[in-house]
């Protein structure tokens, strides 16, 4: 007994290194009421449902599916949403899903709310799990812009009130738009990708001598340019739809490194070409890995079902118009440029060489994970 | 030019051949696991999504689950809920997750906010408060329950494994002298030896720590519990042959004893043996901890799995931060250090969990930091703490000579 006892104060200083109980409520305008999205951790399920019902210590997809109705009524039962003193009450809106966050799988109860009229502010009243753990925290985000600090609901502090002011739906295609933009000019690699794609719109092959030769006129460089464009566009719409509606998915480590691989093969046509006219169809096919690239960017949202569509057609929007501002900057100095040695021999091969190189050193750091620095 | 020899056929061919290839591989991909977080409908119902306690096999699970539904028709009865929350302390120390700390705590709900609390009810409360680093709580329950109940041996103790990692070292000497007399001269010399170790004084440590060892027989926990103190006294001691022997047979003894797993794993880093850490700590990388030094082997060895085992940890420490926890600054400054190079943010964390903490590994990553962020100055506060310690152990010393050198 002595040693159990002295056992018993001596490990918790170090030892209880887990994430402790946390859940992730998203709420999003839609109509006179909000969408929502709930993230509960299934370890917290099992204390408090016993999901487990063989108890053979495995939760099953089964196990859950058979109490996906007790899951939602729980949680729900839980949290209460009101408006200028009207309550909201909240209906299930989708089958159980589920999600992985850093610590393990979770529960997605995905759910609406309806509110009488408009709502000018929002009360949260949150009381999942504070009984049976009062270290329990409740993250809460309201708005999809994914900016800003979310709220923190503890036992001690379980509600709040929540200001609307910009959070018409309208903003938030606003806001998806200007992420979309944002997220293609930071996304170097997408960019050059395209550039290595579009470097020889403004030439073509001349049949007889099989020679890079100017194109005449503009219009034939805008056609080259909007079918590669295009179905750049279509191929990584595609894919990210599929991505964030969890249709498909594939780890970030792999996507990363094809990414870097597709524009190392786009560059690497322009020095030792060996697709010319069909270079649309490549944009095409490597366009589908970019898609999942985008995604992650919407993954880290963490939105409700229910606000989807918006955000992906925003985001998407916004994607394509980061997209022709590069192009509509790149294109007039390209045809202007085009009959000169420079453009073909320096910019051309050499720039291309330099894209697949700096492609080279990206894949090498997203698939084997070494180091190697720009700055 | 090369590419006039190429049939235009052929090109696009090509080009075909990759829009398949491409397609064929994302569709052949589609089930493999995501770190995104995208929601899912798993495919099949066998799909395992979550590991809880086995209530099929478990007794202790099922203890719990009786005693909640008891508790749960009337909360006020102190018997059951004490028993309760001591199952739950052991559930978390033995599975690593802080729920089990707040099922105690919910427990002991009744009695939780009361200023004078049943003694039972204080002591749980003390060793929670200490889980989660909340040591002036702690340490303010732990000096009540002494005085109030001066032969409650397990308050000597935890009072003392506080005041040590607060570094009042002198008054947790104190703490373990009244302990001997109640739990034995082993329990004694082990609570001795840790507060002499984490002083830095780890030679003599050891020393007097196998002289009690030597004196006679004990059980198995407190064996365990003498082994782990002497192997980190030989590690910190610079004797680390000694200690890798000796970690490897309390792990032996108690597979589960994570604390010991760790400061094994630091001790292999140390040793660059990157290989041997990923081997000790790769099936428990559901513990933060184990996780940080799966990271900094995986890193050392440049491995393919860094990267994903990098951001994992990241967002951990980012839901760690959402929830407003600054629980493991002292692990985190470490990540910011090797991992992350980002030197600010290392001393930034390392000077916060030194307002907290001063054991050695806390004294070493604010020199560390200290020293790669060219602000010698920041770590002032270790070198004196170290020098009124009296410690003597190299790792330190050597540390804080650099530092007195850059500081110059």
């Amino acid at each position: 007994m002595k040693a159990l006892a002295l056992a018993l104060l001596l490990l918790p200083l170090a030892a209880l290194a887990h994430k402790p109980s946390d859940s992730y409520l998203h709420l999003d305008r839609a109509g006179t009421g909000f969408t929502g999205r709930w993230d509960v951790a299934l370890r917290d399920l099992e204390e408090v449902l016993v999901l487990d019902a063989d108890g053979d210590g495995a939760i099953t997809w089964g196990e859950v599916r058979a109490r996906q109705a007790d899951v939602a009524g729980y949680a729900l039962a839980r949290l209460k949403l009101s408006s200028d003193g009207a309550p909201c009450p909240l209906t299930s809106a989708a089958a159980l899903r589920v999600v992985r966050h850093s610590d393990g799988a979770y529960a997605v109860v995905d759910f609406t709310a309806a509110c009488a009229a408009v709502p000018r502010a929002l009360d949260v009243d949150y009381a999942l799990l504070f009984d049976r753990d009062p270290q329990h925290r409740g993250i809460v985000r309201v708005g999809s812009d994914g900016a800003g600090e979310p709220l923190v609901l503890s036992a001690t502090r379980h509600t709040a009130r929540v200001s609307l002011e910009g959070l018409s739906p309208w903003r938030r295609f606003g806001q998806m738009v200007h992420s979309g933009v944002e997220h293609i000019w930071d996304g170097v690699d997408h960019l050059l990708f395209l550039l290595a794609l579009l470097l020889p719109s403004v030439l073509r092959r001349d049949r007889e001598t099989g020679r890079l030769v100017p194109v005449a006129d503009f219009g034939a460089a805008v056609r080259d340019v909007v079918k590669v464009v295009s179905a750049f566009t279509l191929a990584h719409s595609l894919t990210l739809s599929a991505a964030s509606l969890g249709w498909v998915s594939l780890p970030s480590r792999w996507v990363e490194s094809a990414i870097a691989a597709s524009v190392i093969v786009a560059a690497l046509n322009n020095v030792f070409p060996w697709m010319d006219r069909t270079r649309w169809l490549a944009a095409f096919a490597l366009g589908l890995l970019h898609g999942f690239g985008f995604a992650s960017v919407l993954a880290d949202l963490e939105l409700p079902a229910g606000s989807l569509a918006v955000t992906l057609l925003g985001f998407n929007v916004g994607v394509e118009l980061g997209q022709l501002a590069c192009v509509a900057v790149f294109l007039p100095v390209a045809y202007l440029l085009r009959a000169t040695p420079v453009y073909r021999r320096a910019l051309l091969v050499g720039g291309s060489a330099l894209i697949a190189l700096v492609a080279c050193a990206w894949f090498v750091e997203r698939a084997f994970g070494v180091g190697v620095s720009f700055t | 030019m090369r590419s006039s020899f190429l049939p235009s056929r052929g090109v696009s061919r090509a080009t075909l051949g990759l829009t398949l290839a491409v397609s064929l591989v994302l569709g052949g991909c589609g089930q493999s696991p995501a770190a995104e977080r995208v929601p899912f409908t798993p495919a099949t119902d066998d799909a395992v999504l979550a590991q809880v306690p086995a209530t099929a096999t478990d007794a202790k699970a099922r203890e719990r689950a009786a005693l909640r539904r008891a508790l749960g028709a009337r909360a006020d009865q102190l018997d059951l809920a004490l028993r309760l929350a001591r199952l739950d302390i052991e559930e978390g120390r033995a599975s690593g997750d802080p729920r089990s700390l707040g099922h105690a705590q919910a427990a002991l709900a009744p009695w939780w906010d009361a200023a004078t609390p049943p003694p039972g009810v204080r002591l749980l409360r003390a060793t929670i408060l200490q889980g989660r680093h909340e040591f002036p709580a702690a340490l303010a329950d732990l000096d009540a329950l002494v005085r109030e109940s001066p032969e409650d041996a397990q308050a000597w103790l935890t009072r003392a494994v506080v005041l040590g990692v607060r570094g009042e070292h002198a008054e947790a000497t104190r703490s373990c002298a009244a302990l001997a007399p109640l739990a034995g001269s082993l329990a004694g010399a082990v609570c001795q030896a840790q507060v002499l170790s984490l002083a830095g004084r780890s030679r003599d440590a050891y020393a007097r720590l196998s002289a009690a060892m030597a004196r006679g027989a004990h059980g198995r926990g407190e064996e365990a519990w003498a082994l782990s103190t002497l192997a980190e006294a030989a590690a910190r001691s610079g004797d680390t042959e000694r200690a890798a022997k000796l970690y490897a047979r309390v792990l032996a003894m108690d597979p589960g004893d994570a604390y010991t797993r760790a400061a094994y794993a630091d001790l292999l880093l140390e040793l660059d043996r990157p290989r041997d850490v990923i081997a000790l700590v790769k099936d428990h990388g559901e513990d933060d901890n184990q996780l940080l030094r799966r990271v900094l082997a995986e890193v050392a060895l440049g491995s393919p799995e860094a990267p994903a085992l990098v951001a994992e940890l990241a967002s951990r420490y980012a839901a760690s931060h959402l929830r407003g926890d600054a629980l493991h600054a002292r692990e985190e400054a470490r990540f910011a250090l090797h991992v992350e190079k980002d030197t600010a943010k290392a001393l930034r964390l390392a000077q916060a969990n030194w307002e907290v903490q001063h054991e050695p590994w806390d004294a070493r990553i604010l020199l560390e930091a200290a020293l790669a962020h060219r602000t010698p100055d920041a770590a002032a506060p270790v070198l004196r703490f170290l020098e009124a310690s009296g410690a003597d152990d190299p790792g330190p010393l050597a540390l804080a000579e650099r530092v007195r050198k850059a500081s110059r």
